[in-house]
């Protein structure tokens, strides 16, 4: 028990913690946005793998680190647009669709590297986002030194979480896809257009999880691997279900989950010998499908989620 | 109030592949003036009004709406936001309210720019009030509209086009889902407003509030304009018989004596999901030869109610008895077996298969009978023969009896379920909300083999949201309020109107 109580007492731990969340908090904010809408997005796992390999690729290539960011969110976006001309104006089904975008977007993503570098054993490195030294946060105790170890690319993430909150809550633009995710009749009756308002969405929503992809390789890592990826998309599905499609809580599922994982690996490494290592594996996986059992009995779907809308049918 | 036009149809046509929807319509509204636009089901009352607001294109046809200063100007056809900038707001029968944000943001929705990272809600509020001050629509602002009454939303929806400075206001049915005081309320509210120059035009299928509210009337019948009059010198007879083309018989139901009980229900309690499906303590009989009439509000629990009878429902305590004998473990197959007959309240939904045949749905009830059946298997030239003799014997018009059911209207959808329903000669009739929807020849035609199951020796529990129907056809009437039954003290139309609105009689 002290031994826990250690680990969630220890600065490292919490900085861990909050690196594990980045990529989810893009992921779950992404999924929200789509989500509001009225549209599932089940492209984000190949979305994130397309986030990845594109701004890794792009800094490899000799772009900046921030043109690297750009160019993962420009390739999410179109993968993005891809599922929402599927799933808006065609109406084809968004879990038919979204599972096809992660195929795709994965395979592109993999053939792309290898054709790029197709006698490498192990990849090229780049120079990755490093650690912001912010003046005045950085001294604070505690806080200051589990911020202190974080990217740009993590205040990124907790900037978004707050612009999302403010521009769905507190904008004209905000409340009109908070609208059509619950009724596209109330948005076009007003002389809105229901198919821009969610293919919008769709695609801005798809930047913000191929950034959660970028941050594995160009904050996380400094290459790209496959597989890496690693079923974080998948999570977001689930968190933002948890979090109730609100930002806030999006954030805190996310670090919730990243608690749980930066615990496994410091309890693996206590009490290992007693217990095999697949289940401290499993551990938040297992944590996130309890907690997405209680909440999700709850919860307040999007009216109009998964059903798509035609004009001139009502 | 002044003569001068707001909106003139010329000439206005539109098909739907074969189906002519109208054809060649022309009207007029005047300033402050309500217009009533009067028709059957299908008439094209509907797509009319949807080609005014842009929603569809007519195929041939111009229409013009007066501007500010009252100049007539052509009306681009076939956009939405031009009809809306032209002043023409339109009240859907299926309210266009997002259920999540609140009433205002509901009305501000579109009229603001989307990209601005401030609003200015304050203004809009100001306004949004002065607007309510003015048509007295009360209804709360900051709310969400899902916890909204639906008389509360219906005033939402009115202000929006009113915030959208619209001057010819379309409801289309307004008052389908109001209690008759509110539907007062309402009107009252539509004079005020009209007072201050805004035209209205109403689509209704209620002869009563037609007469009493408006101050001129158009008939649709198959898309056509088929009669126009002054409120004033209309009636119900020659209103009737131009919608539908003939005189409406007088439903005859001379009063009989009640004979044995077929349905009993004591102290039965349902708890259910919503308010809807929850019944407390609910005690009724219903005899042989008797029509007993439930009116209520929507959604006080006459889906409980319904869900019971039909054998749906698992009461938590109470005793039903069917042809006196005790239901004890309720299943919709048992109820059938029992002898009930449903006519469920979702007929697309509930009471007929879609993708399956018309011929296929008028047996789905009488699976085990040996007549459609042997072994096991389906007798074809039966199930046809069957299918063709109840199709002609209750008028299903369609593509045929092997088309998919749900290729039918609503009104044939609703013919072969009486078919279906009737053909068994069940003893207990479950009509719940029959006419709903249907024309007045459709509905009249369900009223005629109620009133004949009832000369036959069934009893019927005629659940309606309609007065009028009610009245017309129950021998007896309770009310039903918050999953309560009242037994009226008598058929007085007020009095039955405030006990459904929770008024003590």
């Amino acid at each position: 028990m002290m031994d826990i109580l250690n680990i969630l007492l220890s600065e490292s731990f919490w900085a861990a913690s909050l690196r594990i969340a980045t990529p989810l908090i893009f992921g779950v904010l992404g999924a929200l946005i789509c989500e509001r809408a009225g549209v599932l997005n089940l492209g984000i796992e190949g979305i994130f793998v397309v986030g990845a390999m594109c701004g890794w690729m792009a800094v490899w290539l000799g772009a900046g680190l921030w043109g690297g960011v750009l160019v993962a969110a420009l390739a999410g976006a179109f993968f993005g647009l891809l599922h929402a001309i599927l799933t808006v104006p065609l109406g084809l089904s968004q879990h038919v669709s979204g599972l096809g975008i992660t195929l795709f977007a994965t395979s592109v993503s993999y053939y792309t590297y290898r054709t790029a570098l197709p006698n490498v054993s192990s990849p090229p490195r780049i120079e990755p986002f490093q650690p912001l030294d912010l003046p005045i946060l950085s001294d604070l105790p505690f806080l200051g030194s589990v911020l202190f170890q974080q990217t740009a690319l993590t205040w990124l993430a907790l900037l978004l979480v707050a612009v999302v909150w403010y521009v769905m809550n507190r904008t004209a633009l905000g409340v009109a896809i908070q609208a059509v995710g619950d009724n596209p009749d109330s948005v076009d009756a007003q002389g809105l257009s229901v198919y821009a308002l969610r293919m919008g969405a769709v695609a801005v929503g798809s930047a913000l999880m191929a950034l959660g992809g970028a941050f594995l390789t160009m904050s996380a890592f400094d290459a790209f691997f496959f597989g890496m990826v690693n079923g974080r998309g998948w999570v977001c599905i689930a968190l933002v279900i948890f979090a109730s499609w609100r930002p806030g809580k999006a954030l805190l599922g996310a670090l919730l989950f990243g608690a749980f994982d930066a615990l496994q690996v410091r309890l693996q490494t206590e009490i290992g010998a007693l217990v095999p290592g697949q289940v401290f594996l499993m551990a938040p996986y297992i944590l996130s499908i309890i907690a997405l059992v209680i909440a999700a009995r709850s919860a307040d779907y999007p009216r109009a989620l998964l059903t798509p809308w035609f004009k001139g049918q009502r | 109030m002044t003569d001068s036009t707001v909106l003139k149809l010329n000439g206005l046509s539109k098909q739907f592949g074969p189906v002519v929807a109208n054809d060649d319509v022309s009207l007029t509204l005047n300033r402050g003036e309500v217009l009533a636009l009067l028709g059957e089901n299908g008439a094209g009352k509907t797509t009319l009004m949807n080609m005014l607001f842009g929603h569809y294109l007519p195929d041939s046809g111009t229409i013009e709406v007066a501007d500010t200063a009252g100049q007539l100007q052509p009306l681009p056809l076939g956009h939405p936001q031009l009809a809306l900038a032209a002043g023409v707001g339109m009240v859907h029968q299926h309210f266009t309210l997002a259920e999540n944000i609140s009433a205002l943001d509901n009305i501000t929705l579109g009229s603001e720019p989307l990209f601005s990272l401030r609003r200015n809600r304050r203004a809009a509020r100001r306004r949004v009030e002065e607007i309510i001050a003015q048509s007295g629509l009360n209804a709360p602002l900051d709310t969400p509209v899902g916890r909204l009454s639906v008389g509360e939303r219906q005033r939402v929806e009115i202000l929006k086009a009113l915030y959208r400075q619209a001057r010819i206001l379309v409801l289309d049915e307004p008052t389908a889902v109001l209690t008759p005081q509110e539907a007062d309320t309402l009107f009252e509210n539509i004079r005020m407003m009209t007072n201050d120059g805004l035209s209205v035009i109403f689509i209704s299928h209620k002869l009563r509030e037609v007469l009493a509210f408006s101050d001129r009337i158009a008939v649709l019948r198959h898309g056509r304009k088929v009669g126009e009059m002054a409120t004033s010198e209309a009636d119900e007879t020659s209103i009737a018989r131009m919608m539908v083309g003939a005189e409406t018989p007088e439903l005859a139901s001379a009063a009989m004596t009640p004979g044995a009980p077929v349905l009993t229900m004591s102290d039965v309690s349902v708890a259910g999901r919503s308010k809807r499906d929850t019944l407390n303590g609910v005690n009724l009989t219903v005899h042989a030869h008797e029509i007993l009439g439930i009116a209520g509000v929507s959604g006080n629990g006459q889906s409980g109610l319904a869900d019971v009878i039909s054998g749906l429902a698992h009461p938590e305590q109470g005793l039903i008895k069917v042809n006196e004998v005790e239901i004890d473990t309720l299943s919709p197959a048992a109820m059938v077996q029992a002898g009930v007959g449903r006519i469920p309240e979702d007929r697309h939904r509930e009471g007929i298969v879609g993708a399956m045949s018309v011929a296929e749905n008028m047996i789905i009830e009488r699976l085990d009978d040996g007549g459609v059946q042997s072994r096991g298997l389906l007798r074809r030239e039966a199930m046809q023969a069957n299918a063709e003799r109840l199709a002609q014997a209750y008028d299903v018009r369609g593509p045929g009896v092997n088309a998919p059911a749900r290729l039918l209207s609503g009104g044939n959808i609703q013919k072969l379920i009486l078919a279906r329903v009737f053909d068994r000669a069940p003893q207990l009739i479950l009509a719940n909300q029959p006419t709903r929807g249907l024309d007045m020849g459709a509905a009249a035609e369900v009223g005629r083999r109620l009133l004949e199951a009832r000369e036959r020796g069934a009893g019927v529990v005629l659940v309606s949201e309609d007065l009028d129907e009610i009245l017309g056809l129950a021998d007896r009437i309770m009310v039903i309020r918050d999953g309560e039954l009242h037994q009226t003290p008598g058929r007085d139309r007020e009095q039955i109107g405030l006990m459904m609105a929770g008024e003590p009689a």
